[in-house]
């Protein structure tokens, strides 16, 4: 019982991680319909933006905050000055032009900071407490906490201001939101920035149990993905349940499917994937978009 | 006074020329409609006041040219746009859709007291408040258009095929709440209609697009005399 509660903690704690990189995915995608597949490239360069602050000497908190914020401000600038260009061109240019942004950033990453493993501190400590006879580590909780308390405010800033409502108004509806008056400019600039500083949030999460290098969160990318089809990508709420589930699943079945192991636990949330885009192509808690001709 | 004044408008999608030289006025408080049939350029002459399409031309709105202004920029001078196909944002509910319509405006108080008068106007939408906008009817989502084009408060209402794809009676009632509107508030409204019965019940004055340019204007009831115009658009 004691590893089961375990194996379920840790797994929550990297499913944080996984849901907000797919989070920010979300967000992106339902105010431009793009699919950012730099979101993983643009976390780590905020981690290693963090890692610099430190080495400026700001204690630890401070640094994850600047980056944040730094990240929030180069998120806007990318929309504005990159993606912009692409608004409403085909969806293949649109790929190839975020995939392209993470070679980019991955590239920057390795030249400015080395490709060579850095060691990023953790916001907690690295020792455990017991809770029904089960050791759980402070950094897997604290993890979970964290991200799951930034995924309350992020609700509260959707469902509650009047921000929220404008950026919620600019995906459902661009020309209606700009004929009411909404500067749908500046919100999908603001959008851009949301993701970006999410994914921040993210990548300093991670980077200790990871190392920090610039292609820390491709594997996360790829699960991101898989909780964004898994969840439907028209229901927030829904990809990070199904990044939780992802997460909690591969270390579940590394540990008790003999067979699966930790090498092939990569594969878990690919079976998932496939019966769900089987199954239900909208994900599990999507709704069904009705294109019309 | 004139509120909105347009003069030889032109303009294209990528290679198209669809206006070739639209010319109308608006006078503050009043009601004008644009005839004409498919393609004749009518949603584009709309879409052109809101910045929504590059234009060349003269387009000026209490004497300042809208050219070059971006769709929120004319909504903030006092234009609302009810658009072609209502536009409804379908996963914001009533009420937010309504919000949404009085971004721009700091009132809160007042916000509340149009968003009731509305309601009770469009019972319908009362029924519908916190549901969201896109499980409703046709005839549902054309009232929330105009109620979030009501809400901005503006000073000229563009109204685009209020009655498309409706069935008669809900047609009239929506055209009967605007009516309704007009005379509360004293907006300015230029429509688009293909109907133009209903049209007829709403303006004082009309233009005919004939492919993108006006080929003739003048009152309703001078019109309504034309035998073309009963022709084309009055069901002979």
């Amino acid at each position: 019982m004691g590893t089961f509660i375990q194996l379920v903690v840790d797994g929550l704690a990297m499913g944080s991680v996984y849901g907000a990189i797919a989070l920010a995915i979300v967000l992106v995608n339902q105010s431009t319909g793009m699919i950012n597949f730099a979101q993983g490239g643009m976390a780590v360069l905020s981690a290693y933006l963090a890692f610099t602050f430190l080495g400026l000497g700001l204690p630890l908190i401070v640094a994850i905050l600047l980056s944040v914020a730094a990240s929030f401000i180069i998120g806007a600038l990318i929309e504005r000055f990159l993606m912009r260009r692409f608004m409403g061109r085909a969806e293949d240019t649109q790929v190839v032009v975020t995939v392209g942004l993470l070679t980019l950033l991955t590239g920057i990453c390795g030249w400015l900071w080395s490709y060579n493993n850095l060691q990023f501190p953790s916001l907690f400590p690295s020792s455990a407490f017991t809770f029904l006879g089960a050791a759980i580590s402070w950094r897997s909780f604290g993890t979970f906490l964290a991200i799951a308390g930034i995924m309350v405010l992020l609700q509260l800033l959707f469902r509650q201001t009047k921000l929220g409502l404008a950026l919620r108004a600019v995906a459902d509806n661009r020309q209606s939101a700009s004929f009411a008056g909404l500067p749908v400019g500046r919100l999908l600039m603001v959008g851009w920035g949301l993701a970006a500083a999410l994914g921040a949030v993210a990548g300093a999460l991670v980077a200790p149990r990871l190392s920090l290098t610039p292609g820390m969160l491709d594997t996360t990318l790829v699960y991101a993905l898989a909780a964004v089809i898994l969840g439907g990508i028209t229901s927030p709420v829904g990809v990070v349940v199904a990044a939780w589930l992802i997460g909690v699943l591969e270390n579940l079945a590394a540990v008790y499917v003999p067979i699966i192991g930790h090498d092939l636990k990569i594969a878990v949330p690919f079976i998932l994937l496939f019966v769900v885009l089987l199954l239900r192509p909208q994900g599990l808690f999507g709704r069904k978009t009705v294109v019309r001709v | 006074m004139t509120l909105l004044e347009i003069t030889d408008l032109t303009a294209h999608y990528g290679p198209v020329q669809v206006l070739h030289g639209v010319s109308l006025s608006v006078p503050e408080r009043g009601a004008v409609g644009i005839l004409g049939a498919n393609g004749a350029g009518k949603t584009t002459t709309l879409r052109a006041i809101s910045g929504a399409v590059r234009t060349g031309g003269q387009i000026r709105f209490e004497g300042q040219d809208l050219r070059g202004r971006k769709p929120n920029e004319v909504a903030a001078l006092g234009i609302a746009h009810v658009p072609e196909g209502r536009g409804t944002l379908g996963n914001l509910t009533v009420k937010e859709n309504l919000q949404v319509g009085a971004y721009l405006r700091k009132d809160r108080r007042r916000i509340q007291q149009d968003i009731d008068h509305l309601l009770e106007l469009f019972p319908n939408l009362q029924e519908r408040y916190t549901s969201n906008a896109s499980a409703l009817s046709g005839g549902e989502q054309q009232m929330l258009a105009v109620g979030r084009a009501y809400m901005a408060r503006p000073k000229l209402l563009l109204l685009d095929e209020a009655s498309l794809g409706l069935a008669p009676s809900t047609a009239k009632t929506v055209y009967d709440a605007i009516r309704v509107l007009r005379e509360e508030t004293g907006v300015a409204m230029l429509l688009v209609e293909q109907n133009a019965n209903l049209a007829f019940t709403i303006v004082d004055t009309a233009t005919v697009l004939e492919t993108g340019r006006s080929v003739l204007s003048g009152t309703s009831a001078e019109l309504k005399g034309r035998d073309e115009i009963r022709k084309a658009y009055l069901g002979g």
